[in-house]
């Protein structure tokens, strides 16, 4: 073991050796320019693997989709840019107007605004609550805890269109399904969940708790080591005072980790505004159950309906649709910011 | 409330199954009303007996006593200590007044009695001013008047501070002995505290317990322990500069260091570990002649340093006896000054 660490040191001190020859030597034949960088200029080329791949992938569409808005029947032809014509709000319009965005068509019950803030309202402070309580949970007790742990965290690691694809299954009709026959034991008859003639509340309840279940395992995981991170002495300084549990929950562990929450609850709005995977897995393209009259689509699958390549032409609206994504998500997390202000201890 | 220690016994056990005794067999009775310090070095069990005491840590073996009832057993809520830490714990996200009122709620009390009571305390330890701060806002002394306001203001039975003094500077831990001092005599609470700072505890305890390695050495008031340690250990531990430990031999009623006679005591011939304390030497034309090896001026007093019996000796006289460019002074010590320990058991052996 020595003797490694030996070599090691040396062959450091060899490499050292050289970079000192090599740094001497173009001082020596004034090229010290080469040696001594700006600190600008390292932080430009150590940032410059990041920043190509931020640019072609994230700078360039979110300009790109400002730049789209811009056009009416746009099209590319063989690689080159087609255009009938050129609008500012006029693709805005279209999209916001359209039937089942903000406002459910006249023979449905839902749009994919409503369902998108459904899943929001519903979901994130469930999820955040749950986790939260789990976290607690599984910080009080020593033993099999790092096994609950590994349960809670699956749904992290697994392909999200994999577990839908068992939800589906389990929330079959009939008595095949794993919830009905569950259910059966209550004496509750069999429902009709996701597939033909659910009910739109029954096929959102399934997609709701698909959504929070799997956005469980980050959180708890946040929120276990945000927690072990509070000092020991806050809680034995609260068991000396005598105080109950749901008040050490609410005084000391909620506050001391309130930028963590803040994190989480902010993330996870983005996060559930973006929602389309859950959709897609469970209901498949049509975005609902077999025969339904209304739709389970989400802004973003709404956003992908347009990109479909089948029907193309509709780029422009697409741009225009995330636009007004990206909208509501800065409005909502300008209001969060404001009221985390006053609500969160740093 | 008289607070008994019977047996006190906590072992520690680590993975590999070593185990570790931090508090051995611990016997200690506290008396109502009095300022007590858990001394000794870290790691010797004083802040392990100290969360005995409050309830965080169970004993192995042994019990505690809070005068007729017995709590070893009992969860920390229901004993009625109010605990000071070393950090002082204060909830960072609170107010000073929301800190000092978090004990209250919690009790079954009326909101009118817990604001006076609150505010009483607050004027005690002298942070009235303070009150809308957070504990961020505050200076460590500030902190540790909340953390001490904090902890009595829910009229605990005891009061347990834990090395309540390290994370202060040294002008604000000699402000804070004192407070600490006046806010104990004025409450009239038993109060246990732990520190390794020998001085901190002699200068403000009625009365001191020193621990080495789990094990009690001495209990007994400051003053008379310095005078009269039990042990070498004892000894060593008590005082700045530390005590001079060098061997020595008695013969027929006289203290010899290396066949030079240091004075005259009345212990049995043989080999002794000698203690004299710097300063109970005293410059002395009828005394033992030493070689001064080096001179330290420092204001009121001189620190000479000499060899005695192989051993570098210090010996603190006053600045007016020592001349300038002297290395040679004649020194004695009185009799009762000097401090004779056995050899092997390192215990004290009494002579006039």
């Amino acid at each position: 073991m020595i003797r490694i660490q030996n070599a090691l040191w040396e062959i450091r001190n060899w490499f050292r050796g050289i970079t000192n020859a090599v740094a001497d030597f173009l001082k020596n034949h004034k090229m010290g320019f080469l040696v001594n960088w700006p600190g600008w200029l390292k932080a430009i080329v150590f940032l410059a693997p990041a920043l190509t791949l931020l640019g072609i992938f994230t700078f360039y569409p979110i300009v790109n989709a400002f730049r789209l808005v811009g056009f009416v029947g746009y099209r590319v032809i063989d690689g080159v840019e087609q255009a009938t014509g050129y609008t500012v709000f006029g693709n805005f319009i279209t999209v916001i107007t359209e039937d089942n965005f903000i406002l459910p068509s006249s023979h449905t019950q839902s749009s994919v605004l409503i369902n998108t803030l459904i899943i929001v309202l519903i979901s994130v402070p469930l999820s955040v609550i749950i986790s939260l309580m789990v976290a607690v949970a599984l910080n009080s007790i020593k033993p099999l805890r790092s096994f609950f742990q590994t349960i809670y965290f699956l749904p992290y690691v697994t392909n999200s269109i994999a577990i839908g694809l068992v939800f589906a299954y389990m929330f079959r009709s009939g008595n095949s399904g794993l919830v009905n026959r569950m259910l059966s034991v209550f004496g509750v008859d069999p429902i009709t969940w996701i597939e033909r003639g659910a009910t739109f509340w029954k096929a959102m309840f399934v997609l709701l708790i698909y959504g929070t279940w799997g956005a469980l395992a980050f959180k708890i995981m946040v929120f276990m080591t945000s927690i072990q991170g509070i000092d020991k002495q806050y809680y034995q300084a609260a068991a000396i005072d005598n105080t109950s549990k749901w008040r050490i929950f609410s005084k000391i562990t909620v506050p001391l980790i309130s930028p963590m929450i803040f994190y989480i609850v902010i993330t996870s709005v983005i996060g559930a505004f973006k929602t389309y995977e859950t959709v897609i897995a469970i209901f498949g393209n049509t975005g609902a159950p077999a025969g339904a009259t209304y739709t389970l689509k989400t802004i973003v699958f709404y956003i992908y309906d347009y990109l479909n390549v089948s029907a193309p032409g509709n780029l422009s609206l697409a741009a225009a649709s995330s636009i007004v994504l990206f909208a509501f998500i800065l409005v909502l997390t300008l209001i969060q910011m404001q009221v985390g202000k006053k609500r969160i201890h740093y | 409330m008289e607070l008994r220690l019977e047996h006190l016994t906590k072992v520690f056990t680590d993975k590999t199954g070593k185990e570790t005794r931090a508090v051995d067999d611990l016997d200690i009775v506290i008396t109502s009303g009095k300022l007590i310090a858990l001394l000794g070095p870290s790691g010797c069990g004083k802040s392990t007996t100290l969360f005995m005491i409050a309830g965080l840590h169970k004993p192995t073996s042994g019990k505690i006593w809070f005068g007729e009832d017995e709590v070893t057993k009992l969860a920390p809520e229901k004993r009625g200590i109010g605990l000071v830490f070393q950090n002082y714990a204060l909830y960072p996200h609170m107010t000073v007044r929301q800190n000092i009122m978090f004990p209250l709620e919690n009790l079954r009390i009326s909101r009118d009695e817990a604001i006076s009571r609150m505010e009483e305390m607050a004027k005690l330890v002298g942070i009235s001013e303070l009150m809308e701060r957070k504990p961020s806002q505050l200076s460590g002394g500030q902190q540790q008047r909340v953390a001490i306001a904090r902890a009595l203001v829910k009229k605990p039975r005891v009061l347990l501070l834990d090395e309540p003094l390290s994370n202060l500077d040294a002008r604000l831990r000699l402000q804070m002995r004192e407070e600490i001092k006046r806010i104990q005599r004025e409450t009239g609470i038993t109060t246990i505290f732990v520190t390794h700072d020998q001085e901190e505890a002699m200068s403000i305890s009625d009365e001191m317990v020193v621990l080495n390695n789990g094990v009690k050495q001495q209990v007994e008031k400051p003053q008379i322990m310095y005078n009269h340690p039990i042990n070498l250990f004892v000894a060593k531990f008590l005082g700045n500069p530390p005590i001079n430990i060098f061997e020595g031999e008695v013969k027929q009623g006289m203290l010899y260091a290396n066949e030079a006679p240091l004075g005259k005591v009345g212990a049995p011939d043989g080999q002794y570990h000698v203690g004299i304390r710097p300063e109970d030497f005293n410059i002395d034309a009828n005394g033992f002649d030493v070689t001064i090896t080096e001179i330290f001026h420092i204001g009121r007093d001189t620190l000479i340093h000499f060899q005695e019996n192989g051993q570098d000796v210090r010996a603190l006289v006053e600045s007016d006896s020592i001349e300038e460019g002297v290395n040679h002074v004649k020194l004695s010590v009185k009799p009762a000054k000097i401090h004779l320990f056995e050899i092997e058991s390192e215990t004290v052996v009494a002579h006039d």
